[in-house]
């Protein structure tokens, strides 16, 4: 029996790419389906009654939904090709560990970034740029969070990358001067065909986030 | 209550949260909190990581169901009841009067998603104890204690009855029983720590 797998995301969600990213790298054959967050759509709503949110992973007629739920869904059922969490259960709680750390602390502060002025956007500028520098730590001289190979970790962070010039136009500062590791190991990620082909160009971001900010009247 | 059901021996540090010890402090730098598991002289963080990591490290009694889409329903669960469940009781229990209206109305719609959840089964992790039952012990265990503390009522059983009837079977199994403080001394440590003049009961 073929396999139906269909995915509600919208296309700027670093959540949703994480799992576009997933599929890519497991070769998985899947229907696209783009929601319009202001006018999300029943299935949408069937599908994620809880939070009403992407991305939302259909697989037979079934939903998962929080996209560090879906990408290790994902690991777990297609399991013979490109895995993404380690085989042992301490490095599998590291992995697991920063990716978390990865999910609670980006957004926000990031969002600020973009969508606040003076004060708070310091404020979040010191948060996000700490947040980042923690990481740098933590990646080290390693080629991937993972290791030698392109992991769990690796996919949470890598879709944060077309938001950058984003991040670094409305914050003021470059990544390359303040988080020096990054940057590198971000491109040896984009090198890899399943990040290349997701991630939407960065300039495109920024003009969506543009185009929301003037909906919002938050220039 | 992870080790206890997987049988495992361990040694119980209890940390004062006012003057926290250079081991924490060693352990987890990043986030300086507990719970902190060092097994072999390595540290694990985070009590989701952490039951995970029990699960797959010691074979016996599994906390994890087996199939993977049942497992990724227990990880959104405990998602859900970490994040949003969590957050929106304590501000039920200890905010003013006029937030408070609105996160009661909040933690009983949150509330309700997991009341449907347990339709039919005995424990969130079905016939047995297991992840998601564990997590759920701030619901379990703690909504209890916190009424108790900050005289906010949550929940009533006619509300939600299958999770009533949930909690009362989780807190009196033996081993759940083990791992928890009696619930008078929890609410009275609530209400010293967070409880003030301006909760009005």
């Amino acid at each position: 029996m073929a396999d139906e797998v269909s995915l509600l995301d919208f296309w700027p969600s670093m959540f949703g790419m994480r799992v576009r990213v997933t599929l890519a790298e497991k070769g998985i054959k899947y229907e696209y389906k783009e929601e319009d967050l202001r006018h999300k759509s029943d299935l949408l709503l069937k599908m994620n009654p809880v939070h009403k949110k992407i991305p939302v992973l259909i697989h037979n007629g079934k939903s998962v939904c929080e996209s560090l739920v879906i990408v290790q869904y994902i690991d777990e059922v297609w399991k013979d090709k490109s895995p993404l969490l380690p085989s042992d259960p301490y490095q599998r709680a590291q992995a697991r560990f920063w990716a978390d750390f990865i999910d609670k602390k980006i957004y926000e502060p990031g969002r600020k970034l973009w969508a606040t002025k003076g004060e708070e956007q310091g404020a979040a500028k010191k948060e996000f740029l700490d947040i980042f520098k923690i990481l740098e730590g933590e990646l080290g001289d390693k080629p991937y969070f993972g290791g030698e190979t392109f992991g769990f970790v690796d996919v949470s962070l890598i879709t944060f990358y077309c938001w950058f010039y984003v991040y670094e136009t409305f914050g003021k500062f470059s990544f390359e001067a303040e988080c020096p590791k990054i940057l590198p190991w971000a491109k040896r990620c984009i090198q890899k065909e399943s990040v290349a082909k997701t991630l939407p160009d960065q300039k495109k971001v920024y003009e969506f986030v543009l185009e929301m900010k003037k909906m919002f009247g938050l220039d | 209550m992870a080790l206890k059901l997987k049988g495992v021996l361990y040694k119980y540090f209890e940390e004062d949260l006012g003057n926290k010890s250079p081991s924490l402090l060693k352990y987890n730098p990043i986030h300086k909190k507990i719970p902190v598991l060092v097994h072999n002289g390595k540290p694990i963080l985070e009590s989701l990581v952490i039951l995970e990591y029990i699960d797959e490290t010691w074979q016996g009694y599994p906390l994890l169901p087996k199939d993977p889409r049942e497992r990724a329903m227990a990880r959104f669960w405990a998602k859900f009841i970490d994040e949003m469940c969590l957050k929106s009781i304590w501000k039920a229990s200890w905010s003013d009067e006029k937030e408070r209206v609105k996160a009661v109305r909040e933690t009983s719609e949150l509330l309700q998603f997991l009341d449907k959840e347990l339709e039919q089964k005995r424990f969130f992790g079905g016939e047995t104890i297991g992840f998601l039952d564990i997590v759920a012990n701030i619901i379990g265990f703690w909504l209890g204690a916190l009424e108790e503390a900050s005289g906010v009522e949550l929940w009533t059983r006619q509300k939600f009855p299958n999770l009533s009837n949930w909690a009362n079977e989780f807190v009196s199994s033996s081993i759940i029983k083990e791992s928890l403080p009696p619930r008078d001394k929890l609410a009275a440590h609530l209400r010293n720590r967070y409880g003030s003049a301006e909760v009005s009961k």
